[in-house]
């Protein structure tokens, strides 16, 4: 789990992004990226494996290991890392591979 | 829309080329996947102006270089845009930018790419709430977060150090540095010299140390066997130190064993490489100037070798300078002189790298795991699986991916490749130069059809600097 530290970096209100982490709201500082989000969101995975169905979050950050994919804005397999926070993005766990037809996502 | 010189990646090594290569009167685009300049080492630096946690060289010596990039005029800059596909013998860049595609046009192409930090396959590193320790740097950078609770960094190398500060800074109070690598590392080391050129350096790590110790840092040295257990996310860290094992309560556990070259790129593009055994890792075959083995593509910074940030941009303004030359803009004796005093400063900042490598060279398990760890995180492959497949007859990565998906899922062998590799060279008994490196190919990120098919190059922003 993360915390921010508004002590060190204090964000007037409109520098905060209010995001949606399965649901959640989340408060980001603009410029981060939705995979900061989930770590503040506390939510206990960003997917699951298509393998084994075991759980995940972020863990390079930097856009090289693709543990941080997830749906974002409705659209599955996304870099969360590689996104920056916007307005009202709904950021949403993804359970194994992404549904490549509409019948398999029913 | 088309220019001399297309940079990939805004670190100091891209923002220092470009620099360099506007003040030479080149027409220059920057590509970075990142929103602002800074690369990974000083990602999101404007942003965090003032946050005491980071202050010292990334504040200063990385603010002042954003700045004199977003100063300079005639720079392209496109941020939050991924190059996708290169065409080095035509001079065409493919890249994707918010959910479209376009294509830039060079005369050159200078990749500075840059480092990841090297993955360290262990005992459950899978397991949610275990993370790279640079990416628990780039949450404090770029959102100011930190871990709660226990937390653990395990491995070693300078970033070990300076992240430990920086969390003690920011206000971590339970943190423990499980420090790897074996007892007599620091003689082999000293013997490696340059410490008197590269004092300047070792003082500012001698100095992280102190800052560590005056805060109450626990560190515990020569430790091997790591292990990180949780059900569903880690809570607990196991490890070995001499004959005696031990166990710490962990929420978050930050891995780190040094950086090596994203060479992603330039084996998609077929470039020579080396293997290099100092700092167990490929790099691009170089010259003295960034020069690859294809005439119009040079390499500048961690992505040709891990030297750090101030090497780095030495780099980018060589490789700009030669450029500049290439493209018939300066001659060989003008070229040479302008390169002088970059070529002295890249020169002091690698004095120390001999040292580095030997005090912070990665153990044996780091390239070769033991048989239940997972390797291929993508696919969930195991030490022990590709073993086997080695020992059926997998001469190496690109057959290990046949045999077992290892390297085929979404990273493409980013995290696995090396590994993989290490495995197969320990199990055959042979070099990493026989066993070979996996073979990417464009898109070099996963893309939808949807961004394919979405050709708007006025959709570009068009950003200058």
């Amino acid at each position: 789990m993360f915390r921010r530290r508004p002590e060190a970096r204090p964000a007037p209100r409109d520098r905060l992004v209010e995001v949606f982490v399965a649901g959640r709201s989340v408060r980001v500082p603009d410029g981060a990226s939705a995979a900061a989000a989930v770590l503040l969101s506390g939510a206990p995975a960003i997917r699951t494996t298509p393998v084994n169905g075991a759980p995940r979050l972020p863990y390079c950050m930097i856009g090289i290991c693709f543990d941080c994919l997830a749906e974002i804005d409705g659209v599955a397999n996304r870099q969360a890392c590689l996104v920056p926070v916007a307005p009202g993005m709904r950021i949403e766990p993804q359970a194994g591979a992404r549904a490549a037809r509409i019948e398999d996502a029913a | 829309m088309s220019c001399d010189l297309a940079i990939v990646g805004a670190g100091p090594a891209g923002m220092a080329a470009a620099i360099e290569a506007a003040a030479l009167g080149l027409s220059v685009a920057v590509l970075d996947e990142q929103p602002a300049p800074g690369g990974q080492v000083f990602r999101a630096v404007e942003a965090a102006a003032g946050d005491p946690a980071l202050a010292g060289e990334f504040l200063d010596a990385g603010g002042a270089l954003a700045d004199a990039f977003r100063a300079t005029k005639g720079i392209a800059y496109r941020p939050r845009t991924t190059l996708w596909h290169l065409d080095p013998d035509a001079g065409v860049l493919s890249v994707a930018s918010d959910g479209a595609t376009a294509e830039i046009e060079a005369r050159r192409v200078l990749l500075a790419t840059g480092a990841q930090e090297r993955p360290v396959p262990i005992p459950g590193w899978t397991l949610p709430g275990v993370m790279s320790a640079g990416a628990a740097q780039i949450l404090l950078k770029t959102a100011g977060a930190v871990p709660e609770g226990s937390v653990v960094i395990a491995g070693q190398g300078p970033l070990c150090w300076l992240l430990a500060v920086q969390l003690l800074r920011a206000g971590v109070e339970r943190l423990t540095l499980l420090e790897t690598g074996a007892g007599g590392a620091l003689r082999d080391a000293l013997r490696a010299g340059g410490l008197w050129t590269g004092r300047r350096l070792l003082a500012k790590g001698v100095a992280l140390m102190r800052e560590t110790r005056a805060r109450g840092l626990t560190v515990v040295r020569n430790v091997r066997d790591l292990r990180a257990e949780g059900d569903g996310r880690i809570s607990t860290m196991r490890w070995r130190q001499g004959e005696r094992e031990h166990a710490i309560a962990c929420d978050t556990l930050l891995l780190h064993e040094g950086v090596i070259p994203s060479t992603h790129i330039t084996r998609a593009l077929g470039l020579d490489h080396d293997w290099d055994e100092t700092q167990l890792c490929w790099r691009p075959r170089l010259d003295a100037w960034g020069a690859t083995s294809h005439p119009a593509v040079a390499v500048a910074g961690d992505g040709g070798g891990i030297g750090g940030w101030e090497a780095a941009a030495a780099g980018g303004r060589l490789a700009a300078i030669e450029a500049a030359h290439r493209l018939g803009r300066l001659d060989a004796a003008a070229r040479d002189a302008r390169a002088a005093d970059h070529r002295k400063t890249q020169r002091a900042a690698l004095a120390l790298r001999p040292f580095l490598d030997r005090l912070y060279r990665p153990g044996p398990g780091i390239l070769a795991p033991a048989d239940d760890t997972i390797v291929c995180r993508c696919e969930e492959i195991t030490a022990g699986q590709i073993r086997g497949a080695a020992r059926l007859g997998a001469a190496g990565p690109n057959q290990v991916k046949a045999f077992l998906r290892a390297g085929m899922g979404p990273c493409q062998g980013r995290m696995c490749g090396t590994v993989v590799a290490g495995l197969i060279a320990e199990t055959r008994g042979v070099s990493m130069e026989t066993v070979g490196a996996l073979r990417p190919r464009a898109p070099f990120k996963p893309m939808t059809v949807g961004e394919l098919a979405n050709a708007r190059p006025e959709a570009m922003p068009e950003l200058t600097a």
